[in-house]
C-alpha cells in the first residue's frame, strides 16, 4: 500500500538552483522531515566499533528506544545497558545519584566486566548542570579495572558546536595513553576518525606500504589492547571530516604529528594532500600521479559511455563532498541533475562556486524540509542515484549503496567510484529493503 | 534497581506512542524535541513511514532557544509548515527538555489555533513515559476535539435518545454498531492484521463503525457517537473510551476479541448495550459537567466492564473447585509479557480453548484496573527476570528471551512497541491478533 498526500505543494523552500542558493545554508531551518533512510552511522554503531567497550546511557525513554534498539538491531545488545530517567530524578535534585548508582548496578550484573564503558550523558544533565566530575569520579572508584569514557548524547547541541558524533569521535580516543613510541610504533601510521577503514588499493595505504609503514585503522582493531596501540604511531592521520576534530585533540594530546587528508575527488587536492604527508615523513614518491590521472579519467570515460545522459541525484550522506563529486562529474560529461543536502560544508565552497558558474541549474534539495514528505517521490525518468537518500527521494533502484565515503581516498577512490556507478547503472537494487537498514555496513537483523 | 537495564529493550515511549495513534488521520503532529525523536519514531516505532505519507515533524529545538525560551519560533515554524501543508489539525507532543523548561504548550496550541484557524491541541507527553500514555492521551484529544453529535446520527444523543427509542427509530442494526478504541500498529501490527479484530466481531453480527485510529480517517472516527458500544481492544484505548461515555454515554467493554474469548466479549457487549438502554440523558449531562477526568480517575477504573478479568475470574474459580492448591495463579502453567488488555485476552482465550493456567506480566505503566487477579505489574528488568525465575512457559516478545529461564519454553510472541521493526517480517506471516488461538 503507498499513500501520497497532495502533491501539488509547491517545492520553494525545499527546492532551489544552485545560481539562486545560499552558501552554506539553501535552506531555511524550520521543522524537520525525517526520511526513512538509516545507512548512516550513528553513534552507537560508532562505539561500537571499540572492541570490549560496554555502552551505557542515561536518559529518558523516547531518547533511549532509538539507541538501545540500534544496538539490538546490529545484534549487540550484550554490549549496551540504560538507565532511565523519570521526572523525579530530574525535580529531586539527585541525578547524579541516579546516574552513578543506575550505571554501578548495570555494571554489577553484567556476566563479564567490561574494559571500558562508553557512559552516555544527555541533553538533561546539561540542562541540569550536574556534576559530571563527580559521575565520573565515583565510578572510576568503585570500578578501577574499568576505563570510563565520557560520552554525550546531546544533539540540542548539534547546531551550536560539536555534534554528538563528532564528540563521540573525539572522546573515543581518550582512552589510548600517552607514552613514547616504540620502535615497531615508528613505521607504523593511525588512521583515526571514520567508521570505514580505507580501501587496501586506495593512494594513501599503497603510499604508506611501499614506504614500508603499516597501518592502523580503529575500525579494524580486533581487541581492547589492540584499540589501546592506536596510540604507539608516529603519525595520526585523519581522512573523514566528523573524525577531524577527535583525531586532532587524540593527537595533539598523545603528542603525535597529525594530519588531515579529507577524501576528495580533485586531482590536485589530493596530489596536494599526498606531496604534504610524503614531506613530512620524507615518503619516497612511489605514484604516478599522471599515470593515476590517467586510469581515473579511463575509468570515469568507461562509465560514462555506460551511464550516457542518464540523470544523476547524489546526497550528502553519499560522500562528505557531494559537491567536489557533482563537480567532477559535470566537468567529464556527466548529467548532474539534483543534489540533495541540508547544508554545504565549508570544505566546499570552492566546488559550490564553480557549479554556480558552471552548472546553474543544477538542482539542491533539501531532506528534512516539511515538503519533502509529501513532494513527489518518482522522477520521469529513474535517475541514476549516487547514495540512498537520493535513491529513496527519487524512487530510483539504480544506485550506489553507500554512505559517508566509505573506504574510498584518491585517485583510486576516484576510479571505484566509476565502477560503482556502472554496476548500479547495470543491475536494480531493492532500494525499500536497503536503505532502511540502520549502520550500512553493519550487521543488520531487520 | 528497577531503572536500570541490563540487556533488554524499553518500550515505545510517550511521544511516538502520539505519532502512532494519529498517524492516519491527516493531522500534523510535530514533536518539540532537538532531534532523534523522529528518527527513533520513524525507525522503530512507525511501520508504516515508508509506504505512507503522514505529517509528522521534530521543531529541531537548540539549547539557545531552550534556555532563552524562544517559542516564537516554534510558533512561527508550525504555521509555516501548516500553511502549506494544510493538515487536518495540528497536534504539540513535548519531549524531555521543553518539559523541563516548562514550555506552555497549552498556550503554544491556542495561540496557533487562533492564527492558523487549524483546531489544534497539545499532547502533554515529556519522554519519560511509555505509548500507552502517549496514544491514550492523542486519542483522547481527538474524542475531546472531533467527535461531535452534529457529524453523526449519535446513537445515544442526550436530547433525543428517549425520543428515537420511543418512536422506535432505533433498529437492531443500529445496536450492533461498535467503535475499536486503542488500535495502532505498535500493538496489532499491519493493518490487515488488526482487521482480524474486525472480521472477528463482524462475525458475530457487529457492524465496525470505526477503528481507533488505523484504516479510518478523522471524518469516520468523528461519527463515532453512532456506535451501541465501544471496545477497548488496548489499553490505549481507554481513555477515549471515557471521553465517548462521557460525552455521548456511550458504553464501553475492556477486551480484545481472539479465539474464544470473541464470543465471551460479544455478550458483554450486547450486555453493555442492554443495560446503556436505560441510561437516561440525565447521566450524560453529568457526566458533560464533570469534563476533566484526572490522570489517576482515567488509570483507576473499576474492572467490572473488563471482560477478559470477569471471564478469567469465573474460570478461576472452575479451576480451584478442580485443581489442586499448586495450580493457582501464582504458580501458572503459562506466562504472557505484554500489554494488558490484549494480553488479558489473549490469556482468557488460552484458558477457554486449552483450560491452561495463565498469568499476565505486564511492564507498563497503566494497568490499574486492568489486570486480572494473578496478573502483575512488573517494573523494570530485575524484578520482571525476577517474576519469570519460575515460569515454565513463556510467550513474549523475543527480546524477553534473555532474562528468561533457560530451561523455560519459549513462544515467540513478536511487539512491535518492544522489539519495534526487528521481528517485522515474522509478524507479517503470522496470523493477525484475533486468529492467534
Amino acid at each position: 500500500m503507498l499513500k501520497r498526500l497532495g502533491e501539488t505543494v509547491d517545492p520553494k523552500g525545499a527546492a532551489t538552483a544552485i545560481k539562486d542558493a545560499e552558501f552554506p545554508a539553501p535552506f531555511a531551518s524550520e521543522l524537520e522531515f525525517n526520511s526513512p533512510v538509516h545507512g548512516t552511522w550513528n553513534i552507537v554503531h560508532t562505539g561500537m566499533q571499540v572492541p570490549g567497550a560496554h555502552q551505557i546511557y542515561v536518559c529518558a525513554d523516547n531518547c533511549m528506544r532509538g539507541v538501545v534498539l540500534t544496538a539490538a538491531e546490529m545484534n549487540e545488545a550484550e554490549r549496551f545497558s540504560f538507565v532511565i530517567l523519570k521526572e523525579e530524578h530530574l525535580l529531586n535534585g539527585n541525578l547524579e545519584d541516579i546516574t552513578i548508582e543506575g550505571v554501578a548496578d548495570v555494571i554489577e550484573r553484567l556476566e563479564q566486566k567490561p574494559k571500558a564503558v562508553f557512559l552516555f550523558t544527555v541533553c538533561l544533565h546539561h540542562f541540569l548542570g550536574s556534576d559530571l566530575e563527580r559521575i565520573y569520579d565515583e565510578l572510576g572508584k568503585r570500578f578501577p579495572e574499568i576505563c570510563f569514557v565520557r560520552c554525550f548524547m546531546d544533539p540540542i547541541m548539534r547546531k551550536s558546536g560539536l555534534t554528538p558524533d563528532q564528540k563521540l569521535r573525539l572522546s573515543m580516543y581518550d582512552p589510548l595513553k600517552k607514552g613514547t613510541v616504540t620502535e615497531e610504533g615508528q613505521r607504523r601510521i593511525s588512521i583515526l576518525g571514520s567508521d570505514f577503514a580505507l580501501d587496501e588499493t586506495s593512494d594513501l595505504k599503497r603510499l604508506l606500504r611501499c614506504n614500508d609503514y603499516r597501518i592502523k585503522e580503529s575500525p579494524v582493531c580486533e581487541s581492547w589492547e589492540d584499540y589501546l596501540s592506536l596510540s604507539d604511531c608516529r603519525m595520526m592521520l585523519n581522512c573523514y571530516p566528523s573524525g577531524k576534530a577527535g583525531t586532532e585533540w587524540a593527537a595533539e594530546r598523545l603528542g603525535r604529528p597529525f594530519m588531515y587528508m579529507p577524501s576528495c575527488f580533485d586531482y590536485d587536492e589530493i596530489i596536494g594532500q599526498l606531496e604534504a604527508l610524503s614531506e613530512s615523513m620524507e615518503l619516497l614518491g612511489v605514484l604516478d600521479y599522471e599515470g593515476e590521472k590517467e586510469s581515473c579519467e579511463a575509468a570515469l570515460h568507461e562509465a560514462l559511455l555506460e551511464v550516457g545522459d542518464w540523470p544523476i541525484a547524489i546526497d550528502g550522506t553519499f560522500h562528505p563532498r557531494p559537491m567536489g563529486l557533482a563537480r567532477l562529474l559535470i566537468s567529464h560529461g556527466f548529467y548532474v541533475e539534483r543534489i540533495y543536502l541540508d547544508a554545504i560544508s565549508p570544505e566546499e565552497e570552492n566546488d559550490f562556486k564553480w557549479l554556480q558558474q558552471h552548472a546553474p541549474e543544477l538542482m539542491l534539495l533539501a531532506t528534512v524540509q516539511v515538503k519533502m514528505r509529501v513532494l513527489p517521490r518518482k522522477t520521469e525518468r529513474e535517475m541514476l542515484a549516487l547514495g540512498q537518500k537520493a535513491a529513496w527521494f527519487t524512487g530510483s533502484r539504480h544506485f550506489v549503496n553507500m554512505v559517508q565515503g566509505a573506504g574510498l581516498y584518491g585517485f583510486d577512490g576516484i576510479r571505484r567510484l566509476a565502477h560503482l556507478m556502472v554496476e548500479a547503472a547495470r543491475e536494480e537494487k531493492e532500494t525499500p529493503d536497503l536503505v532502511i537498514r540502520k549502520g550500512w555496513g553493519c550487521e543488520s537483523c531487520i | 534497581m528497577r531503572q536500570a537495564y541490563r540487556i533488554i529493550p524499553i518500550y515505545t515511549a510517550d511521544v511516538s506512542g502520539v505519532c502512532s495513534a494519529l498517524y492516519e488521520l491527516g493531522g500534523m503532529t510535530v514533536m518539540h524535541d532537538p532531534s532523534g525523536c523522529n528518527s527513533t519514531y520513524n525507525t522503530h516505532d512507525e511501520i508504516r513511514w515508508y509506504d505512507e505519507d503522514s505529517l509528522i515533524f521534530i521543531s529541531g529545538l537548540t539549547e539557545i532557544d531552550a534556555i532563552m525560551g524562544n517559542d516564537e519560533k516554534f510558533i512561527h515554524d508550525i504555521e509555516e509548515a501548516a500553511s502549506e501543508l494544510k493538515p487536518r489539525f495540528i497536534a504539540l507532543a513535548s519531549s524531555p527538555i521543553p518539559y523541563m523548561n516548562g514550555t506552555d504548550f497549552p498556550a503554544i496550541a491556542e495561540v496557533t489555533e487562533q492564527d492558523t484557524g487549524i483546531p489544534t491541541f497539545a499532547v502533554p507527553t515529556n519522554g519519560m513515559h511509555d505509548y500507552v500514555h502517549g496514544a491514550g492521551m492523542a486519542l483522547e484529544a481527538i474524542a475531546e476535539h472531533f467527535v461531535n453529535e452534529d457529524r453523526c446520527e449519535g446513537f445515544y444523543p442526550a436530547d433525543c435518545r428517549n425520543d428515537k427509542a420511543e418512536a422506535g427509530i432505533e433498529n437492531e442494526r443500529d445496536h450492533r454498531r461498535v467503535n475499536l478504541l486503542g488500535v495502532t500498529p505498535l500493538d496489532f501490527g499491519p493493518l490487515d492484521h488488526a482487521e482480524t479484530m474486525k472480521h472477528s466481531l463482524e462475525q458475530y453480527g457487529w457492524q465496525i463503525n470505526s477503528m481507533w485510529a488505523m484504516g479510518d480517517s478523522l471524518d469516520q472516527l468523528s461519527k463515532s457517537a453512532d456506535a451501541a458500544v465501544n471496545v477497548v481492544v488496548s489499553s490505549v484505548g481507554l481513555r477515549a473510551a471515557k471521553v465517548l461515555q462521557r460525552k455521548f454515554g456511550t458504553p464501553y467493554v475492556v477486551g480484545a476479541p481472539v479465539g474464544r474469548f470473541t464470543e465471551k466479549l460479544s455478550e458483554a457487549m450486547e450486555a453493555a448495550v442492554s443495560s446503556a438502554k436505560g441510561f437516561a440523558a440525565s447521566e450524560i449531562e453529568k457526566n458533560a459537567q464533570t469534563r476533566h477526568l484526572s490522570e489517576t480517575e482515567a488509570a483507576q477504573e473499576p474492572a467490572d466492564n473488563v471482560v477478559y478479568a470477569a471471564c478469567r475470574k469465573v474460570s478461576e474459580n472452575l479451576q480451584d473447585a478442580n485443581k489442586a492448591e499448586e495450580n493457582t495463579r501464582h504458580q501458572a502453567e503459562i506466562t504472557l509479557i505484554g500489554e494488558p488488555v490484549t494480553m488479558g485476552s489473549l490469556a482468557a482465550a488460552i484458558e477457554l480453548q486449552y483450560g491452561r493456567s495463565v498469568r499476565v506480566l505486564c511492564p507498563l505503566e497503566e494497568t490499574e484496573g486492568l489486570l486480572a487477579p494473578g496478573d502483575e505489574a512488573v517494573c523494570g528488568e530485575e524484578m520482571m527476570e525476577e517474576k519469570l525465575k519460575d515460569a515454565g512457559i513463556i510467550a513474549a516478545d523475543p527480546l524477553y528471551r534473555p532474562i528468561c529461564p533457560k530451561d523455560a519454553q519459549f513462544y515467540e510472541l513478536p511487539h512491535i512497541a518492544f522489539s519495534g521493526r526487528i521481528y517485522l517480517k515474522k509478524i507479517k506471516q503470522m496470523p493477525g491478533f484475533a486468529d492467534l488461538i
